[in-house]
């Protein structure tokens, strides 16, 4: 390209990944090992822990939880935050219910439908957040209280249930490949994370997440219309807050309007301990699945343990904290 | 050597009416001396003023004056008797007192609040300030400075030059015997400078003593009693003002000789126009910037700092908006309006701050060259072609002579020139025609520079167009065939690289425009 003659010629040694890569892979491999180790736990202090029914009743305990995580991990990766996840879902769900049970709309109009509203208010964060310039927490926190009330309003402050709509609760409890008795919505969180997984490390979308996230001015001056991508980053995530509206309700056999608010932390959490950091630029979509089940196993594994849910709770706080404090060692040896 | 100069300046004043004198400063910042064994005197009723390009030491001496830095070496007498600086308290306790060039008042409080912040006298146990006791001392310091301002007022409600004035206050309230102004007309109109100019006078009637730095060549001249030189945080020279003229000065400010160096053979005045500026105004600074960049050109633009020169890359760039002005692209009027735009029609910008607007630190090198061009290795399915992206990057890395250890290295352990490369080569990557280079060799060491230089003749060979901005004004006579003077958000002159050199470049980088009229 240039002419310029080189003084002396750049170090060949590209064929061996630098200690960044190592590094990267170091840290999936310690969430990895995390939840091996939590796993090895439970199953030692109760037999009962690794039990096929067990196994699967911890991965759709965690599905819904997960695939909020998998979303909201672009938006964290740019820097920015969502606590509209829980109350969305929940107002996705009652929409569904809305379309499906109110209405007598066809199934997938139902299901299209809830997803779809998911993927709006995503936009409305999106817009709020990037051209009118409120900051995310702010915009999804005003977003998250919006549809709470707007939950209890459509459906009137009462559940509504699928009962008369064939077919609807068989999205999370039905089970697709036949003899293997996995629940429809662990497939559903599995191949969400196979998408989310591509949509990130492989296409343009999942570069500028983390553009953006790594330095925001820098990738706009790059050329980059940060202002469209950061839309279509959040209305991506309020696309998956939608999918999992649609997975509770079929879980649940009915939308409840006044479930769903804290599962938004829920989610953030399983995207911390996954090694995504909140101040951006840096996550993956493998750890978030592994947060997602190191949550599910240890709410699980206590319950089995028959420790009171009270302290469930604080140990989810406590490993919250370390999981985020080894990763800043981590970050600070690494230099 | 120094300290003999030192020696001689302090000959020139009665010791009796000395109220500060410096003797051997150095101090050092990580890789840069930005003072070294700098002497200097004050006297009472005196405007001494410091001069210099950026970079001098001014600031430096300034500050360390203020306790805002800790000297390396050299001692500071007040009075006659030596004294330590190691806080803006100790300053203040001494009489040293600073207005800096930005302001550095609270906008939602009031005058008299912001004067004696942190000195209110208080009431009921300590928990009230005593407002009325406050308003008092306030309007009686401005009865004895002439000032006639509510001290009620919020700051907020100010003009800028009224915040001036309250900030002079602020630093005679400490009372302050030496009074530290560092540019500051900077943001006065002719009249304001004028009122300044009066408060001046008046101070100096009163015994205090008054360092002043300006760029503003024709304000010393009006103003000052003597003139100390700095250069590269060297001590140059003190001269009487009656005794010189800004000819004088602005040769020892440049001083040194470009030996050897070469300039640019080849004259670019008959090749076709790439970017044609008409015009462009901003509410902030700008006025009425117009120049052409022809292809194959480098394209120098010189001033001090402030003049608007990075401004006028960032609205080419479309980070920033102009308010009036077109812009125009191989003859076609475009409209850019934000950095993508400018990207679409082949315009690069490289920030002076590559750090904050030039790379992703935490993302490697290849990621960084390939984030302006990624949509080139999109194939059907929407997905990157990375083994294409890494071959365009290991390519780069090759002809750029980017020394890192692999293209999955992170960027921030690279050195600045290195990361200066990597931004070279997202823009190429991206088949850039205009590239505009702010401060292009900053923080890059010597070595480095020169490949600098090396890469930005052979980008112009090529037929590519540059805007080089640059403070230093040897590698802007060395680099660019043409040079576009900036001074106050205005275009003051534009500069064919044969007839131009230091001294008439910083003549033309002081002419303030319309406002400039305090010449003599």
């Amino acid at each position: 390209m240039t002419q310029v003659k080189a003084p002396e010629a750049a170090p060949k040694e590209r064929a061996a990944p630098s200690r960044g890569v190592l590094r990267r892979q170091l840290q999936q491999f310690l969430a990895f090992a995390s939840l091996i180790v939590l796993m090895a736990f439970f199953s030692i202090a109760n037999p009962n822990f690794l039990t096929w029914s067990n196994v699967t009743g911890i991965l759709l305990s965690t599905a819904v939880i997960g695939i909020l995580a998998l979303g909201t991990t672009f938006v964290i990766i740019t820097g920015g935050i969502d606590l509209s996840l829980g109350t969305g879902m929940t107002l996705a769900s009652v929409v569904t219910a809305m379309l499906l049970v109110t209405w007598g709309l066809p199934l997938a109009v139902g299901v299209l439908g809830g997803i779809l509203f998911g993927a709006l208010m995503g936009f409305v964060n999106g817009f709020n957040v990037s051209i009118l310039k409120i900051p995310p927490f702010i915009a999804t926190l005003a977003m998250m209280l919006i549809a709470q009330g707007l939950a209890l309003v459509i459906s009137g402050t009462a559940p509504i249930y699928f009962t008369g709509v064939p077919g609807f609760t068989d999205i999370s409890r039905g089970s697709l490949i036949p003899g293997l008795q996995l629940p429809n919505a662990v497939l559903i969180l599995f191949a969400l994370t196979a998408i989310a997984a591509v949509l990130l490390g492989k296409t343009i979308l999942g570069r500028y997440t983390f553009a953006i996230g790594s330095n925001e001015e820098a990738t706009s001056i790059s050329g980059i219309n940060v202002r469209k991508w950061k839309i279509i980053i959040y209305t991506l995530s309020g696309a998956f807050t939608g999918i999992a509206g649609v997975v509770l309700a079929a879980r649940l056999n009915s939308a409840q309007p006044a479930l769903g608010l804290g599962y938004e932390l829920q989610a953030i959490a399983a995207v911390v301990i996954g090694g995504t950091s909140l101040r951006g630029g840096k996550g993956s979509i493998i750890g978030t699945l592994i947060g997602a089940l190191i949550m599910g196993v240890l709410v699980n594994g206590l319950r089995i343990m028959s420790i009171p849910q009270e302290w469930q709770t604080v140990v989810v706080g406590v490993v919250i904290l370390v999981a985020v404090y080894t990763d800043i060692l981590r970050r600070g040896k690494g230099g | 050597m120094r300290t003999l100069q030192g020696a001689v300046a302090t000959k020139r004043t009665d010791v009796s009416e000395q109220l500060l004198r410096i003797e051997g400063m150095s101090k050092a910042f990580p890789g840069v001396q930005a003072l070294s064994n700098v002497g200097l005197d004050l006297n009472a009723g005196e405007v001494h003023a410091v001069v210099g390009e950026n970079g001098a030491g001014k600031s430096t001496l300034m500050k360390v004056l203020a306790g805002i830095y800790e000297k390396d070496t050299g001692t500071i007498y007040m009075d006659g008797k030596p004294v330590e600086i190691d806080s803006p308290v100790t300053a203040q306790s001494l009489g040293i007192s600073i207005i800096h060039q930005e302001l550095a008042l609270m906008p939602d409080l009031t005058i008299a609040e912001n004067i004696y912040i942190g000195r209110e006298k208080r009431k009921w146990f300590g928990l009230f300030v005593d407002n009325k006791d406050l308003n008092r001392r306030v309007k009686d310091l401005f009865e004895r400075l002439g000032i006639s301002l509510d001290p009620r007022t919020k700051v907020a409600n100010l003009l800028v030059a009224q915040q001036q004035v309250v900030e002079i206050a602020k630093a005679l309230s400490f009372n302050a015997r030496v009074l530290i102004m560092d540019e500051p007309t900077a943001a006065l109109t002719e009249s304001e400078t004028e009122a300044l100019f009066g408060m001046i006078r008046d101070l100096k009637a009163r015994s205090t003593g008054i360092l002043y730095i300006s760029h503003r060549m024709e304000e010393l001249k009006a103003i000052s009693d003597r003139i100390t030189v700095l250069r590269d945080g060297h001590y140059i020279d003190t001269l009487d003002t009656a005794e010189t003229d800004l000819r004088e000065i602005i040769s020892l400010m440049v001083g040194r000789e470009i030996k050897g160096e070469t300039r640019p053979e080849v004259t670019t005045g008959t090749r076709p126009v790439m970017l044609r500026v008409e015009g462009i105004s901003t509410k902030s600074l700008l006025k009425d910037v117009s120049f052409e960049l022809k292809k194959g050109e480098i394209l120098g633009f010189a001033g001090l700092m402030g003049a608007g020169r990075t401004e006028v890359a960032r609205v080419i760039c479309g980070a920033d908006k102009a308010d009036s002005g077109e812009i125009y692209l191989n003859g076609e009027h475009v409209h850019i309006h934000n950095p993508a735009d400018a990207a679409r029609l082949g315009i690069g910008y490289l920030s002076e701050d590559r750090k904050r607007y030039g790379l992703m630190l935490e993302q490697d090198v290849n990621f960084n060259i390939l984030i302006s061009s990624l949509t080139d290795y999109v194939n059907v399915v929407g997905l990157v072609r990375d083994e294409q992206g890494r071959k365009t990057s290991t390519r780069y890395v090759d002809s750029l002579s980017i020394k890192t250890p692999s293209i999955r290295q992170r960027t921030d352990n690279l050195s600045g020139g290195n990361q200066q490369k990597i931004v070279i080569s997202k823009w190429l990557a991206k088949d850039c025609d205009i590239l505009i280079f702010d401060e292009p060799t900053r923080g890059i060491d010597v070595g480095a520079k020169e490949e600098i230089y090396a890469l930005l003749n052979g980008l112009a060979e090529q037929g590519k167009a540059i805007i080089m901005i640059s403070s230093e004004l040897p590698e802007v006579l060395r680099m660019a065939h043409r040079i576009v003077v900036m001074c106050e958000g205005r275009v003051t002159g534009i500069l064919d690289n044969s007839e131009a050199d230091q001294e008439l470049i910083m003549d033309y980088a002081t002419r303030a425009g319309a406002h400039g009229g305090i010449a003599t």
